[in-house]
């Protein structure tokens, strides 16, 4: 475009000059296209002045110049000295066009240093505008939507619904076509994709183009809408708004569970919530009367935030509201209010008072700025799963299973008890029958010198540490502790809490503190366990984090002075206080618990030790034989140990001569100590308890972050620049001025908010929520920056089809299936979208909707369709998020965290469940443009790069989906080749190859056959990636080869496309 | 269906006369779709660069988790007389502080335990731990007196890769491909490479922002580099398929491809065809790009003994100088472990000795090369390091807390003076009295050796046309530009 401009200044003020002369020639290449039309300020002459006028002459006080507004009519056409800004009617006499057009530069507008200047298009443009008047209107996006009335059209038999009216007549206006209908294959693979995000199996393919019945369309449109997949593809897109993620994001970016908020999304989804519900309950389902856990739950989506773990916490609670209010403005009204959070909004009439009154209603949290831990963090409300309660009950039935068979185990012992206690018996019953599972025995005599001798392995164990004196023991020799000296026995038993075992020693005390046996490390917050000597009571420990995960309990009796005292501890590998037993010479004794909550390993890479912990508890007396036993010993053992050997008391008594309670000791001790396959069904059954245990922990452990008030109301300030610290005028709760009022019964809370946003009277929510839909069902939105219909943003293309759209979502009472169903059946989305020559040059973005639309589908859908098609999705709905296949080391290198992979099922959930680690996200999506979800996303990228077309040619998952593929085809074809191939294709894109394709890949498959016949190493090595097993009854050449073909088939453009 | 079929062919070679502008850019190699109008790759912007400039690249050796100026770059001999002595109020003048430190008692000052030395003509004084910087002290420009409004990694860090603490925003790499483009169709045009500090395993977390695209398109985003047998995610072809395999599978995706392209009419299908060839090329160059092995005894001996361990931020230099050597517009090398909050005399050794001979060498063989006129080297962190011990100061260690008031960064190559010292700070190293450089001024020169006017490079996104260097004013350093 070229342009001359000249201009003949006359002597005296220019500005005051009415005999100021313009000659203004324009020479344009391209004549704008609203020739004809009049010109309208909101569409044409507002985005000129908002880019090139309005930081300096718009609602911004501070930065306002030479006192001049331009954003308003009336301040525009007020007269100013002899004229006014505009003056209607007569551009000349304009001081807005005379300084816009001005010779001297040192007038001109704007300013010869601007970075944005006019071009002479808009100058003309601005011109006519005065000229037809220069008259303002508001801004298209904050009048209230009209329902206009349907246009006229010609072409009516294509016309379906409302939708085409607004279309065509468009079309016909521009001399544009629309498009035929697609085939019945491609609707349905369309539609499918688009309503449920997977694609329609073959046989659903088949029935649709065979379903005769009038409204088949109709029909596979319901079907669509009711299957439980809807809620989760729609959930997809409310993810990315409401930022989702798995973790905090901040700073060490740790883990947490928001999962049960995501499973109420698409609960709500399915299940159609109406949208103003759906809204109310996510923005102050807290606040409403006898909220249910549900609508509390649902307040998650104003947590999803990140949590910082290092930082001023006042700075990050601060930042947490302000993404708060980023979010909300963003989803619902489609407002960059965060351009007033530091002074008022250059170019929507947002002031930075409004943006803290809008701020104060997220202000009010009982939420920390700065959280240093892992998992959620307050405000939280525990939630229960179904799939934990499932779960559990399938413990139910597995521990009555195994008490049955601990039970049928006792009730077939006899006869192996009778050949037990001959053996004993014959080998001598005055001998005590000791327990089996000994882990460890010291007997610390005399005899072993310096070295701690391990009686089980006879081997040297240990060192003592500090000086090495003897004494008279309770059996054979002890070692006297000094208070300093210690036995290091090394990296030994290594127990974890799920592992029962039993331990103890003879002792004679010498003082009133310190660890008998321990493997504890002071320093990691005493993780470990220990039996201890307190003040003279023994107590034992088990600890991952001392107070808050740990168990602890102290008996009531002190041990006795001034004798040996035979001090036990047995325990069941429960985690829970109660499977302790603390015995005195092998009497129970009564103890106090104090801690009974742990949850967590208490393993430690410290050592050993009798006489101390690590490095504090030393402790002062004699200590002799000690034990350590795997397996919690019964009472009977314990006594057994301690000296009074009841069981060969009893062992020697002819039959007859035992008492009932004599036979049933021996029996129990039998079998607790000694019976095998008894003692394996214990084992078994303890195990599952503590399972049952820890899943009962984990269910009523489960939370998610919510909103929750305070109660006494915080203080809301504007804040200077935008700084948490620089307080300025206290404000009170209240929404923009410059939209519809809030009610007056509205509370003053964050439920009044919500009933605001979704009063029928807000210009914004059902235009920009209508606005989103079509997005996701067209490729792009009738206004296409979808987050900002602020005077910044797009126009709408079909402003009277948004507002119509907009005025049925109200009315319908925001039901968003009805929306989606009339969207989906209208004519215009049934288009072909094949594009014609003209068609190209004429509208190359399609803007007019003339024809269908064609886009590469998103991360999660390309992910899930390889899946779908290869047999492997595991469709379940719901539950906490997967960790699939990553490559290795991803996260430490960047992070102090490794991933660890799922197995099993986890690694074939749809991707909308797979785990979002912010800082480091998905790397297989996040190369195809899936966000980091670090902040609101309400329109993606979509980009083309060679990083994704490395993910679908490599990534395992594609790999093993490919080789998944190959296996069923090859099965449904019994063998033949081309069959295999053509159902492949099929499958991936819902029709069959031609003979041009069939022939190509028929090609790609001999030829990878060839490869693969010479070496069918490489065959094996291909078919071995991922996880699932393979049909190893094919023949691995042709089963590779065919994998190679269904790796192409999914990377085919129209396989990763939704056309 | 003929009359529809749009090829490639067909467009440019008969009716490119009668296309738009957008069109023909979309067909020429466009990566985005969409309508937004500056949805574009490869090419880089028509307007761009803004003027003439100094330095095609960028080799940015970024050193994460906030080095210390006072024991690096910025002597402060006057502090030996006041070893544990409090700071005063005058120099603190009520700074914050970060969680770490604001409940401390006392602010004891902490003289380096490091001996600094002059070096070059230009008779820089540098730490003892950086002999080899020292050895090219002529051709760098010290800054002394950068600051930030940041006091903790991940905000400090967003900022001065993004322009902004706030989340969202695109990387300075990001902008430069947006802005630029590509000089290599074949590479990124951002590229990121990670190594571990030795100094101090397991240091502060990297986050992918700080090469995110942010709203820019996200073709921009840094792609990173790996050590190992997949130098880029997802290169390596899956076990069992062989190149050759490979080859004749891509040419019979591309053969179908194309017969979808001319039924569909859809351009975008010859972008994702041409994806596909260059990942395939990808698959070739890339690996032959990362392996070190063509390189000279003598390259080994420049960069140190490390660099022959792949992974390792001495490996990393010498695969950001074959990244230069290639075209990529901006390559960023991201170092941790330079959080030394405690033990600091001996971490920031080991640290040192992982980056001190790598960055140097990194200058001279650019030189050798006559690539370090056209290449833009930066040096620096996010923040530097307190005065005052963080914990207890004992006559041989000391720990330093974050410190964003002053710090130093230093540039060298294409459009930089060497031989510069840029910037004074205060006795205590705390203030800066001299020519502050904020780090919105060191992002608006580096846009500058690279032909951009910082505020002319915009992007239209939420209302407002953003840029690196934000809303506020950003200036040039003019004293070391060349």
């Amino acid at each position: 475009m070229k342009r001359l401009l000249i201009c003949l200044p006359v002597k005296g003020n220019m500005v005051r000059s009415n005999l100021f002369v313009i000659v203004l020639i324009l020479i344009s290449l391209s004549a704008p296209a609203v020739a004809r039309e009049p010109v309208s300020y909101a569409r044409d002459i507002r985005p000129i002045l908002a880019a090139a006028c309005f930081r300096c002459h718009g609602a911004d006080e501070d930065a306002r110049k030479g006192e001049l507004r331009l954003d308003s009519q009336s301040s525009a056409h007020s007269l100013r000295d002899v004229s006014a800004a505009i003056v209607p009617g007569l551009a000349a006499k304009s001081l807005l066009f005379q300084r816009i057009t001005a010779g001297d530069e040192s007038v001109r507008m704007p300013p010869a240093d601007e970075t944005r200047q006019l071009t002479a298009g808009e100058i003309a443009l601005l011109r006519r505008w005065i000229a037809e008047g220069g008259s303002y209107q508001g801004h298209w996006a904050f009048e209230k939507p009209r329902r206009s009335p349907l246009p006229h059209v010609q072409q009516r038999q294509w016309v379906r619904n409302p939708v085409d009216h607004f279309v065509l007549a468009r079309l016909e206006s521009s001399q544009l076509r629309s498009s035929p209908e697609a085939d019945r294959r491609t609707l349905v693979r369309r539609l499918t994709l688009d309503l449920t995000g997977l694609p329609p199996t073959p046989q659903e393919v088949e029935r649709f183009i065979s379903d005769s019945r009038p409204d088949a369309y109709e029909q596979l449109v319901s079907r669509l809408l009711a299957s439980p997949a809807y809620g989760e593809r729609i959930a997809l897109e409310w993810l990315d708004a409401a930022r989702y993620a798995d973790t905090h994001g901040y700073h060490e970016d740790y883990h947490r569970e928001m999962w049960p908020w995501r499973d109420w999304v698409i609960g709500a989804l399915n299940s159609n919530m109406p949208f103003d519900q759906f809204t109310v309950e996510q923005v102050a389902g807290d606040l409403l009367p006898d909220a249910t856990a549900a609508q509390v739950v649902a307040t998650g989506f104003n947590r999803n935030h990140g949590v910082t773990a290092s930082g001023i916490s006042e700075e990050y609670r601060v930042e947490y509201v302000l993404d708060r209010v980023r979010t909300t403005s963003t989803v619902w009204l489609g407002l960059t209010m965060q351009c007033a959070q530091c002074h008022e909004h250059k170019y929507d009439p947002i002031t930075q008072r409004d943006f803290y009154r809008f701020f104060a209603y997220f202000n009010n949290i009982t939420d920390r700025g700065v959280e240093n831990r892992q998992g959620n963090v307050d405000p939280l409300v525990p939630v229960t799963s179904p799939l934990m309660d499932r779960k559990l009950l399938v413990f139910e039935k597995q521990i009555r299973t195994a008490e049955k068979q601990k039970a049928d185990e006792a009730a077939s012992a006899a006869p192996r008890q009778a050949t037990w206690e001959k053996e004993q018996l014959a080998a001598g019953a005055d001998q005590p029958v000791l327990p089996g599972g000994l882990l460890l025995h010291l007997p610390l005599d005399a005899g072993d010198g310096n070295d701690v001798i391990d009686r089980v392995s006879e081997k040297p164990v240990g060192v003592i540490t500090g000086s090495v004196v003897r004494d008279t023991g309770h059996i054979g020799g002890a070692l006297v502790l000094d208070g300093k000296t210690y036995l290091d026995l090394g990296d030994r038993l290594g127990f974890e809490r799920t592992d029962a075992f039993s331990y103890g020693a003879w002792f004679y005390r010498g003082g009133d503190s310190g660890a008998i046996i321990a493997r504890m490390d002071d320093a990691s917050n005493y993780r470990g366990w220990d039996l201890y000597l307190a003040g003279g009571h023994a107590e034992f420990h088990m600890i991952h984090q001392w107070r808050a995960n740990a168990i602890h309990a102290k008996s009531t009796m002190p041990v006795p002075t001034g004798k040996w005292t035979h001090l036990f501890v047995t325990y069941d590998g429960t985690s829970k206080a109660g499977g302790f037993k603390l015995y005195y010479d092998g009497v129970a004794q009564q103890v106090n618990i104090t801690q009974d909550s742990l949850s967590e390993t208490i393993h430690t890479d410290k050592p050993l030790h009798v006489g101390r912990r690590n490095p504090s508890g030393y402790l002062a007396g004699r200590i002799d034989d000690v034990r350590v036993y795997r397996g919690a010993l019964s009472p009977a053992a314990v006594a057994t140990l301690a000296g009074s050997n009841p069981v060969s008391m009893i062992l020697k008594l002819a039959a007859g001569d035992r008492s009932e309670a004599q036979k049933k000791e021996l029996r129990q001790y039998y079998l607790e100590n000694v019976d095998p396959p008894y003692r394996e069904r214990a084992a078994r059954l303890t195990a599952l308890k503590t399972q049952r245990a820890e899943l009962s922990t984990q269910a009523a452990a489960q939370t998610v972050m919510v909103m929750q008030e305070m109660k006494d109301r915080r203080s809301t300030f504007l804040l200077k620049r935008g700084q948490y610290d620089q307080h300025g005028d206290e404000v009170a709760a209240g929404t923009p001025a410059f939209l519809h009022p809030l009610a007056e019964e509205a509370s003053p809370d964050r439920l009044g908010l919500a009933r605001w946003i979704m009063d029928p009277a807000n210009p914004l929510t059902s235009r920009v929520t209508v606005n989103r839909i079509w997005q996701m069902l067209f490729g792009t939105g009738l206004v296409a920056s979808s987050g900002d219909f602020g005077t910044q943003g797009e126009l709408p293309t079909h402003p009277e089809l948004l507002d119509w759209l907009a005025c049925e979502f109200v009315d319908s009472g925001w039901d968003v299936k009805r929306l989606v169903r009339l969207l989906v059946t209208s004519a215009t989305y049934r288009q072909d979208s094949a594009m014609s020559l003209q068609a190209w040059e004429k509208d190359p973005a399609n803007s007019l909707l003339g024809r269908g639309s064609r886009f590469r589908m998103s991360a999660e859908a390309i992910r899930d369709n390889a899946l779908a098609v290869s047999g492997l999705l595991v469709s379940r709905t719901g539950g906490p998020s997967v960790k699939p296949y990553q490559p290795d080391g991803l996260w430490l290198e960047t992070s102090n965290r490794p991933y660890v992979q799922d197995s099993g099922s986890k690694l074939y959930r749809r991707s909308l469940y797979v785990y979002w680690k912010r800082s480091a996200p998905p790397p297989n999506l996040f190369a195809i443009d899936a966000p980091t979800r670090e902040t609101c996303t309400v329109r993606r990228q979509r980009t083309n790069t060679p990083l994704m077309a490395l993910v679908l040619l490599n990534d395992p998952v594609f790999v093993e989906a490919a080789r998944k593929l190959a296996e069923r085809a090859l099965a449904e074809g019994a063998g033949d080749v081309d069959a295999a191939i053509s159902e492949m294709f099929f499958r991936a894109t819902a029709r069959r190859p031609d003979p041009q394709e069939m022939a190509i890949l028929g090609d790609i498959y001999q030829q990878q056959l060839a490869i693969y016949t010479a070496n069918p190493e490489a065959a094996g090595q291909l078919l071995a990636v991922g996880e699932s097993p393979r049909d190893v009854s094919l023949d691995t050449a042709m089963h590779a080869a065919m994998a190679m073909v269904a790796n192409t088939i999914l990377n085919l453009d129209e396989t990763i496309t939704r056309e | 269906m003929p009359d529809r079929a749009i090829t490639r062919r067909y467009l440019l070679g008969q009716t490119a006369g009668c296309l738009g502008a957008a069109a023909l850019a979309q067909l020429a190699g466009s990566a985005a779709l969409g309508r937004d109008r500056r949805d574009r790759s490869a090419p880089g912007l028509p307007e761009l660069p803004h003027f003439a400039p100094t330095a095609k690249r960028v080799i940015y050796l970024f050193q994460s988790g906030g080095p210390s100026h006072l024991d690096l770059y910025d002597p402060k001999p006057k502090l030996a007389d006041l070893f544990g002595s409090d700071l005063p109020d005058s120099i603190r003048q009520g700074q914050r502080l970060t969680e770490m430190t604001h409940k401390q008692k006392s602010f004891p000052v902490a003289p380096s335990l490091m001996k600094f030395q002059q070096h070059g003509q230009c008779g820089a004084w540098l730490s003892e731990t950086l002999p080899h910087i020292g050895s090219v002290a002529d051709e760098i420009a010290i800054i002394r007196s950068t600051h930030t409004e940041a006091i903790n990694h991940d905000p400090a860090i967003t900022y001065i890769n993004t322009g902004t603490q706030q989340l969202g925003k695109p990387s300075m790499g990001s902008w430069l491909s947006y802005g630029l483009g590509s000089e290599n169709e074949d590479l990124p045009a951002y590229i990121v490479l990670i190594s571990q500090g030795t100094g101090r395993p397991g240091g502060q977390p990297l986050f992918s922002r700080l090469w995110s695209s942010g709203f820019l398109p996200s073709n921009h985003q840094g792609v990173r580099f790996r050590s190992g047998r997949d130098p880029v995610l997802y290169l390596g072809n899956p076990p069992g398929v062989e190149g050759d395999g490979r080859r004749k599978m891509l040419e019979g995706l591309g053969r179908l491809n194309t017969i979808k392209a001319e039924r569909s009419g859809d351009p975008e299908i010859h972008t994702r065809i041409a994806q596909y060839e260059m990942a395939f090329r990808m698959q070739s160059s890339v690996p032959d790009l990362v392996n070190l092995s063509d390189e000279s005894e003598g390259v080994f001996e420049l960069y140190g003994e490390n660099a022959r361990k792949p992974g390792t931020f001495a490996a990393n230099c010498i695969l950001a100088r074959r990244l230069a050597e290639r075209g990529v517009r901006f390559i960023q090398l991201f170092h941790r472990g330079w959080d030394q909050h405690g033990n600091l005399p001996a971490q920031i050794r080991g640290q040192c000795a992982d980056v001190d001979q790598a960055s140097a060498a990194l200058i001279k063989d650019l030189k050798a090369r006559g690539m370090l006129d056209e290449t833009l080297v930066v040096w620096g962190g996010e923040f530097g390091r307190t005065v005052y011990a963080q914990g207890t100061l004992t006559k041989d260690n000391y720990g330093r807390d974050h410190h964003g008031r002053c710090f130093s960064v230093w540039m060298a190559g294409g459009g930089i003076k060497g031989g510069v010292q840029l910037g004074k700070t205060d006795d205590y190293g705390y203030n800066v009295v001299e020519d502050a450089v904020h780090i919105r001024d060191l992002n608006a020169t580096i846009l500058h050796c690279l032909g951009i006017d910082h505020e002319r490079l915009t992007y239209p996104y939420q209302g407002l046309e953003q840029r690196l260097t934000g809303v506020e004013q950003a200036r040039l350093l003019e004293k070391i530009i060349a």
